[in-house]
């Protein structure tokens, strides 16, 4: 349940720091792209009106002035000659070869139309001497202005054309110049105006008719051309750049001029898509840059969030770990209180009865009992009470020295003292259980600034467990000191022995409180957790390496001081 | 063992005084040391200890640390005061050297572990004994 608990603090944790760091990162990150694309944006969408408006106006005024030019050629014509001169054939053939040598195919045909319709004179390749215009549109709109240009038809011959007209007046009489011009060569002047891949130009008049042949096969319907019209009335003149979408549902950009007085609109029109191309790439690269930079700050946020909570977790650990030996070695101060308290209760009593018995022994030599028949057997059972008395004491005495509050007043010793001393106390013991306990101690070692009482507590707890486990099979015990290799300025004792060896399973936890391998009653499991904690205090480390089979070794490194 | 080997170059019998609060203890004590021709006074407490002085002198006294009403080194000090002409064996508990330590600086002749063998007291006491005279 705690376990759980603990779990789902740590994924929250986990949680939490992933959003905050993706939250931190992106936030600009997606502010930064989106304002320089919206900048961008703007900036583009500006140039490329700007260029459509430009490409517009240029072709505007180039047909406006093609027009005029034609217009204002017809006019020279029809001002310099009088009618006479103007009304045969040979003379118009020769202005035509004139004006085609100028202006190239331009000029079809040229013609003298009178007041009713009738070409009197004409000059050009399809041989319409009197023929009848009075019905035609052109003459009709043609013979109530000076000058005229007609939409582009098909007229008479089938063919698309246009007409440009100049009315003269003679001897009260209005007369008609005229010239065809050539569509093709109109035609041309808008059909190589491209922009991108798939923007056009066309010119359409007022009744949304083409004036020319647009480049795209697709002929649209004229809705909503009626809109342009009155849009770029408004604008007086001006090119008028908007979006429509077509019949085909795609957007386009449309850059309208108008043109010939307005009777006609040249158009420019391109798919928004294709217009626009440039920005879509950069949006693209943005997203791409986007979602790569985006994968990158969640791939880290997950992995150093995973990493600090790892982190933070064992942190905790450790802590709890710290608080449960507190918890332990108050427990254990408090157990090592009571046992010494009993001890001191048992050991009057028991002193009492060995004395008494000692006692009756010193009656039992008295001469009235010298004789007695069970003598021996008294004798043998005094002295087995003392023996039991003894070993009484001995085992309070060893429950006295664990409780007693270890000296921890510091003091400059010489490490090997310490060693000698405990090994020859131990030595005793030793031989009870045939091990031998060998020395090997560096002479030159420093004074070191520690508890003595401690150190003896640690060499001991290490000697007895090492006799205890070699206490079947005997063996040797070796105590070593030296300047330690691995750790600089630190000191090592090594406490080796050829015992049977320790588990492994074991060895992660010989250290832990109350971990015993000891049957119930004949061990606290407190030893090793005592050294673990003496040689922490003291700033040292204990390590232990073992080997079934071969024996165990404690190594215990204790700082150098300055 | 015997205490009669080392007779006391004052007198034939060591007088002792034995202070300890454990009845039990001192009676058996006692005991043991009169049978081996010492001249024993037994003193269940501190105070007893004080009134014993008082009355008689002593060549040594054996002395509890550790009593019901007074601590064993309140009693020293008292005695220290008195200026008494008597050697002090101490007796204590395990652990509790520091006191006995304590005793030693302020006077005792030594001090022995309780419980302790009978003859290594006999002969803490023939040792104090040698001292007492070898002062005079």
């Amino acid at each position: 349940m705690n376990k759980d608990k603990h779990k789902k603090y740590y994924q929250s944790l986990t949680r939490n720091m992933i959003l905050t760091a993706i939250i931190v990162s992106f936030t600009p990150m997606l502010l930064v792209i989106c304002i320089l694309l919206q900048q961008f944006r703007v900036s583009y969408h500006e140039k490329t009106y700007a260029h459509l408006s430009e490409l517009v106006q240029k072709h505007k005024q180039n047909i406006d002035s093609f027009l005029n030019e034609k217009l204002a050629n017809i006019r020279f014509l029809a001002v310099n000659n009088s009618l006479e001169t103007l009304n045969d054939n040979e003379f118009l053939q020769e202005k035509l070869s004139t004006l085609r040598r100028d202006y190239g195919n331009v000029f079809v045909d040229l013609g003298i139309v009178d007041e009713k319709g009738v070409q009197l004179a004409y000059a050009g390749p399809y041989g319409l001497e009197n023929a009848e215009y009075s019905d035609a549109d052109w003459f009709k709109k043609a013979r109530r202005i000076d000058s005229f240009i007609s939409d582009v038809f098909l007229g008479l011959r089938g063919y698309p054309h246009f007409i440009v007209a100049v009315k003269k007046n003679e001897a009260g009489r209005d007369f008609l110049v005229r010239a065809t011009i050539d569509f093709m060569a109109f035609n041309s002047l808008v059909q190589n105006l491209r922009v991108g891949k798939t923007g056009y130009a066309f010119i359409l008049n007022r009744e949304g008719a083409f004036q020319t042949n647009p480049a795209m096969e697709y002929q649209p319907s004229h809705r909503g051309y009626e809109f342009f019209w009155t849009a770029v009335e408004k604008t007086k003149n001006k090119i008028l750049i908007t979006r429509w979408q077509d019949d085909v549902g795609m957007e386009n950009l449309y850059a309208v001029g108008s043109l010939k007085d307005g009777q006609w609109l040249l158009i420019v029109k391109q798919l928004t898509a294709d217009a626009f191309s440039d920005l879509k790439r950069m949006f693209n690269i943005a997203v791409i840059i986007f979602l790569i930079g985006g994968l990158g700050i969640v791939v880290m946020a997950f992995y150093t969030s995973r990493r600090m909570v790892r982190r933070i977790r064992r942190a905790d650990q450790d802590k709890e770990n710290m608080n449960e030996q507190i918890i332990e070695t108050g427990k254990m101060a408090s157990i090592g209180e009571l046992a010494a308290g009993i001890a001191h209760e048992i050991n009057n009593p028991v002193a009492i009865m060995v004395e008494e018995a000692g006692w009756i022994g010193d009656l039992l030599e008295e001469e009235e009992f010298a004789q007695g028949e069970n003598l021996e057997e008294f004798n043998r059972a005094l002295k087995q009470i003392n023996t039991q008395g003894k070993r009484c004491k001995e085992i309070t005495h060893k429950l006295l020295s664990f409780a007693r509050k270890t000296d921890a007043t510091l003091k400059d010793v010489q490490l090997n003292d310490i060693v000698t001393e405990i090994v020859s106390l131990s030595a005793q013991m030793a031989k009870y259980n045939k091990v031998s306990i060998e020395t090997q101690l560096q002479k030159t070692l420093p004074y070191i600034t520690i508890s003595p009482s401690e150190m003896q507590q640690v060499l001991l707890n290490l000697i007895n467990n090492a006799l205890d486990a070699m206490e079947k099979t005997g063996g040797t015990i070796q105590v070593s000191t030296k300047i330690s290799e691995v750790e600089a300025e630190h000191i090592v004792i090594i406490v080796e022995d050829d015992g049977p060896g320790i588990p492994e399973a074991n060895l992660l936890r010989i250290f832990d409180p109350f971990f015993t391998t000891k049957p119930v009653g004949k061990g606290t499991g407190l030893g090793l957790s005592i050294c673990y904690g003496i040689i922490n205090k003291m700033g040292g480390k204990i390590d232990v390496h073992s080997t079934i089979g071969k024996g165990t070794r404690f190594r215990i490194w204790i700082p150098i001081q300055k | 063992m015997n205490g009669g080997e080392h007779p006391c170059p004052e007198k034939g019998r060591i007088r002792l005084l034995l202070v300890d609060d454990e009845e039990g203890y001192v009676n058996v004590l006692a005991n043991r040391l009169a049978k081996r021709r010492f001249d024993v006074t037994k003193a269940y407490s501190g105070r007893d200890a004080l009134k014993a002085v008082r009355g008689q002198d002593f060549d040594v006294a054996i002395l509890d640390l550790k009593m019901e009403d007074m601590d064993g080194i309140e009693v020293l000090k008292i005695f220290n005061q008195m200026g008494l002409d008597m050697e002090v064996i101490m007796l204590t508990g395990h652990g509790s050297q520091e006191a006995a330590r304590e005793g030693l600086r302020i006077g005792a002749f030594d001090y022995l572990t309780k419980p302790c063998e009978l003859h290594e007291l006999i002969k803490k006491i023939h040792e104090a004994c040698d001292k007492r005279s070898k002062g005079r």
